[in-house]
């Protein structure tokens, strides 16, 4: 797969899932501390989270760097639009702040019915 | 040592920080906290405040110093 390809399946994936996760490992399998403190946050709030290991393939990492300019992993995005890493995405949480932006840009009843899924943007299939 | 290093990356971005710590989280020498606070990150969103953290550290960042960070970054007023 071509870096074009890869990196037109990380924006795809930014711009029509509602939160993302770019983290290191699976939802069952969390491979980081890091990625996991955010997971947990976005859970707490209630959040229908995508998740994107991106351990397979270290140019997933290196596209998303550049597509976002946020150095390091994991990242969070709701609706496009980056809202940090761990430790922001945790202090939102904390401070119930986390809660409004998901209200303020997926509308009040976003956690009705939330699921967690898993896309894969080396083979572009979803769990 | 790493730690040395970052201090000295953060004090030439944040000079005069009220407050600035980096700590060895786990003695390995790659897994830090990093703590500011600064007037360069008053009136600023969080999102932003840390990019200017990420951008003070970028070569650590970069060349594999830092396998995890984490930050805390605090606005003076």
């Amino acid at each position: 797969m071509s870096e074009n390809e890869l990196s037109g399946r990380i924006k795809d994936v930014i711009e029509n899932e509602q939160v993302v996760l770019f983290m290191k490992g699976t939802p069952q399998f969390v491979m980081c501390g890091n990625s996991g403190r955010a997971l947990e946050a976005l859970r707490a709030a209630g959040a229908p989270v995508t998740t994107v290991d991106i351990l397979p393939d270290p140019s997933i990492r290196q596209e998303l760097a550049e597509l976002s300019g946020w150095p390091t992993i994991p990242q969070v995005f709701v609706k496009g639009e980056l809202v940090g890493g761990a430790d922001i995405t945790q202090e939102l949480a904390e401070t119930g702040e986390l809660r409004s932006i998901l209200e303020e840009k997926l509308g009040a009843g976003y956690s009705d019915g939330a699921e967690e899924r898993v896309v894969d943007v080396v083979s572009g299939t979803r769990v | 040592m790493a730690v040395d290093r970052l201090e000295s990356l953060l004090r030439d971005a944040f000079p005069n920080a009220p407050e600035l710590r980096v700590e060895d989280r786990t003695g390995g020498g790659d897994h830090f906290q990093v703590t500011v606070e600064s007037q360069r990150f008053d009136g600023l969103p969080l999102l932003e405040q840390h990019r200017l953290v990420n951008d003070a550290l970028a070569e650590p960042l970069r060349d594999g110093t830092i396998h995890e960070l984490r930050i805390k970054t605090r606005e003076t007023t």
